[in-house]
């Protein structure tokens, strides 16, 4: 016990492990089977309790009959479950919360904690353990992994109370919190890589939660297929990490990185081989361009679920990688500009589709998609700190957000289509303050966490020496839309005049304290979560980018720190005003068209009908990639059916078979059934042997 | 005293006329009557041999051989006449159903 609670550390992701152990036999033994007799016996709530059959049409999370409160016969079974849940995430956050102050007291370069669990692969060369790595990159993630987890299991105990499979759901959301820990906590490529197939089957099981309904489990197929290609990036990056380094450990890797670069093992082509690679896993994990395109389908799963994996934790699971091997892309400036203007132009590309989203979780998923694009922009120009504090700080007001659509649609008997909102500040308050205080903060507004690390990057992405004005630029105009498009949101669902169904509007009501209290949390989080980083032109200490800094200085003073040009404070003040003036611009505009000039919208949709329609359906790209992709795939595999397994594949078996049965047909004549025949073959074959023996023995 | 060779071609002999009666009748009484006179020739070999080394071995194999000729005889002869009754033929030649 020399390293006292860090000796501990298993326990963050084998507590969850535990959960899914326990809920998967209660869900396997007693829901299961209830679940099946329930379906038989066919009584007449089950249409209420089970969420999106029937009831409204455009209802992805249908909560009928929620305000009736008639939990019919809830089995005791849920309340085990609804314990269990949240309680083993709960536990990993207090033992992770524990590791990582002990990790704190230690001084900042030894703050790297290896647990070696057990060999795992051992093959030749390659050495491969089940470690887990404490250090502050790593402990951000498993900070705001388990705390933020945490939080949203507790509400998905409130959301999820009318639901039938209420113990499957809470297996897949344990699983998933075990996989994302091994994500984070790994010591190497190849445990990540475990944890991080591990959180895309898990999102693919709870986009498709629904199952029954097409939509939903399309768009599971979709997530998965999409991370499939990002993933094959992956391996191949992991292979040539292999093929140089002769290991896939961290620390191991890392530390050959400046003796491989001047012996010229580590060429510039090989280090941006290698990081293209890996970008290219990013993009499918981190739902950038060219692969965002399943992050917005993925909002078939249950709100808590859009809040957890396509939010908080597992979309940023590419930045996370591409933060961890920092000391890689930086030796790739290639690689870097590519980063960085992917980075800056899904920031502003999806950002422009949210404008016309009038489904409320869209609009927040093309949200994730662009503030994802800022952190790869702030990757892209080397301030891998900045990334990683607008990781922490997005993770708080996104989560809050969707929790808070959720508590809207909860409300709203599963109603997602701010068309049919208006109004609601009143019926549901305690949302609506913690939405509005997330607005804020997505918006930038000084003061709130997303101010704090938005112009972080803003900054970086201007004066760094990766950096430049057009990268700048695009970002700030991303972050006068994203004011823009949030405000909207908030407007039309909480202020105006009501737009609800009468029945609807009738049983609006606010949700139970599973769902405010976490939403409350996340809203002192999202005000004081950026208040750890505030910059030194503003007089703070900058906490954070200290306690990063012994994963990221050593390379990034070696890398694009070096030729960073001083500029002065005045002109930061200066940039950052600017930026607060256009998210400024973009909520009055808002205001205007929202609140002041309601009919204006419509308006200008009609005034330019193309651009609006181009707009109004993603520029069509899901439509082209149907057209450039999936059809040629289709064409080019039915060519292959027709063409190569028809004729060459089934030539040889049908061709082996053919050739059997003509020699058959010959031999059988040797088999005439006259036992004569037989006789006098047998007498041959033995005048044959003895003959030879014979001869044998007379020519020794 | 006769020459052990004399034996052996006597043996050889029988065995040759069974061999014969085996391939070329079609009668299947004749057939195990030829079998039996192949059994008796190697018989007639063991028992020769073993006189002229001395050793008992010889004559234990040919009762050996003896006994269980007269199992296969019992045999040979109970499905014979299971096959003349399906039949109403010993004729080898027209018993020919077992091929493709």
């Amino acid at each position: 016990m020399v390293n006292g609670i860090l000796d501990y550390l298993w326990l963050v992701p084998a507590l969850p492990l535990l959960g899914v152990v326990l809920n998967g036999a209660i869900a396997l033994f007693a829901e299961r089977p209830f679940l099946l007799a329930d379906s038989h016996g066919g009584h007449g709530e089950s249409s209420h309790g089970s969420s999106p059959r029937g009831t409204s049409p455009s209802a992805s999370d249908a909560h009928s009959g929620s305000h009736s409160g008639s939990h019919h016969e809830a089995p005791a079974y849920r309340k085990l479950v609804a314990f269990i849940a949240p309680a083993v995430v709960g536990a990993a956050f207090v033992v992770a919360l524990l590791c990582v102050l002990s990790l704190a007291s230690r001084p900042a370069d030894g703050r790297t904690f290896v647990q070696i669990l057990f060999p795992w692969i051992q093959a030749g060369s390659l050495l491969v353990p089940a470690a887990l790595q404490l250090d502050p990159l790593s402990s951000v993630m498993a900070l705001v992994v388990t705390g933020v987890g945490f939080l949203i299991h507790v509400y998905s105990v409130g959301y999820m109370s009318h639901e039938r499979a209420f113990a499957r759901y809470f297996v897949f959301l344990n699983l998933f919190m075990f996989a994302m820990l091994i994500l984070v906590l790994a010591n190497n490529y190849l445990l990540m890589f475990v944890g991080w197939e591990g959180v895309g089957l898990c999102s693919y099981l709870l986009i498709g939660f629904w199952y029954e309904k097409q939509s939903a489990s399309d768009a599971g197929k979709k997530a998965f297929v999409a991370n499939r290609i990002g993933d094959f990036g992956v391996l191949l990056a992991m292979f040539l990490v292999f093929w140089t380094f002769g290991s896939l450990t961290y620390t191991e890797v890392f530390a050959k990185v400046p003796l491989l670069r001047e012996s010229g093992v580590l060429t510039t082509g090989l280090a941006t081989a290698i990081t293209l690679l890996l970008f290219l896993g990013a993009t499918g994990k981190s739902a950038q361009i060219p692969l965002y395109v399943w992050l917005p389908d993925a909002m078939e799963g249950p709100t808590p679920v859009s809040a957890l994996i396509h939010a908080a934790t597992m979309v940023t699971a590419g930045v996370y990688m591409v933060a961890r091997s920092s000391a890689l892309f930086l030796l790739a400036p290639d690689t870097m500009m590519v980063v960085a203007v992917i980075g800056a132009v899904t920031a502003i590309f999806s950002a422009t589709i949210g404008i016309c989203q009038t489904d409320i979780k869209r609009v927040l998923a093309y949200s994730t998609v662009s503030q994802l694009g800022y952190m790869f922009l702030a990757c892209g120009v080397g301030a891998f700190t900045a990334a990683i504090f607008h990781l922490m700080t997005h993770a708080f007001f996104k989560a809050l957000l969707f929790l808070g659509s959720g508590s809207v649609i909860h409300a709203l008997s599963g109603e997602q289509d701010m068309q049919k909102m208006g109004g609601l500040r009143k019926y549901v308050p305690v949302t609506f303050a913690t939405m509005f205080v997330a607005t804020l903060a997505i918006a930038g507004i000084p003061g709130l966490s997303g101010f704090f690390s938005k112009d972080e990057i803003l900054w970086q992405a201007f004066s760094s020496s990766l950096g430049s004005p057009v990268l700048w630029g695009l970002a700030a105009l991303a972050a006068g839309i994203t004011a823009f498009y949030m405000f909207r949101l908030v407007f039309l669902t909480f202020f105006g005049e009501s737009r609800m169904d009468p029945e609807v509007e009738k049983h609006a009501h606010e949700s139970p304290w599973t769902m405010t209290v976490p939403l409350t949390i996340l809203a002192v989080l999202s005000v004081a979560g950026g208040w750890i980083g505030i910059p030194a032109v503003l007089g703070g200490s900058n906490l954070f980018e200290h306690w990063l800094a012994p994963v990221f200085h050593p390379v990034a003073a070696a890398g694009a720190a070096e030729g960073a040009v001083h500029h002065p404070a005045a002109l930061e003040m200066w940039l950052m005003a600017l930026s607060v003036a256009i998210a400024l611009c973009g909520i009055g505009l808002a205001y205007f068209l929202y609140r002041v000039r309601t009919g204006k919208p419509a308006e200008i949709a009609k005034q330019w009908p193309t651009l609006y329609d181009v707009v109004y359906h993603k520029y069509y790209i899901d439509e082209f990639y149907d057209w450039a992709v999936i059809r040629r795939i289709v064409t080019f595999s039915n060519g292959l059916w027709e063409m190569f397994d028809a004729l060459f594949i089934d030539g040889i078996v049908n061709g082996a078979a053919d050739l059997v049965r003509a020699a058959g047909d010959r031999v059988r004549r040797l088999q005439g059934g006259v036992v004569g025949g037989y006789a006098f073959s047998l007498l041959a074959g033995a005048v044959l042997l003895v003959g030879y023996i014979l001869y044998r023995s007379v020519v020794q | 005293m006769i020459a052990p060779s004399a034996y052996l071609l006597l043996s050889a002999i029988l065995f040759g006329i069974g061999v014969v009666g085996v391939v070329a009748r079609k009668n299947v009484l004749i057939i195990l009557m030829s079998v039996e006179l192949m059994l008796n020739g190697v018989n007639v070999a063991f028992v020769a041999a073993g006189s002229y080394l001395g050793d008992a071995g010889g004559g234990v194999f040919a009762f050996m051989v003896m006994t269980v000729a007269a199992a296969e005889a019992a045999v040979g002869l109970a499905l014979l006449i299971a096959l003349y009754r399906l039949k109403e033929t010993i004729d080898i030649t027209e018993l020919k159903v077992l091929k493709w």
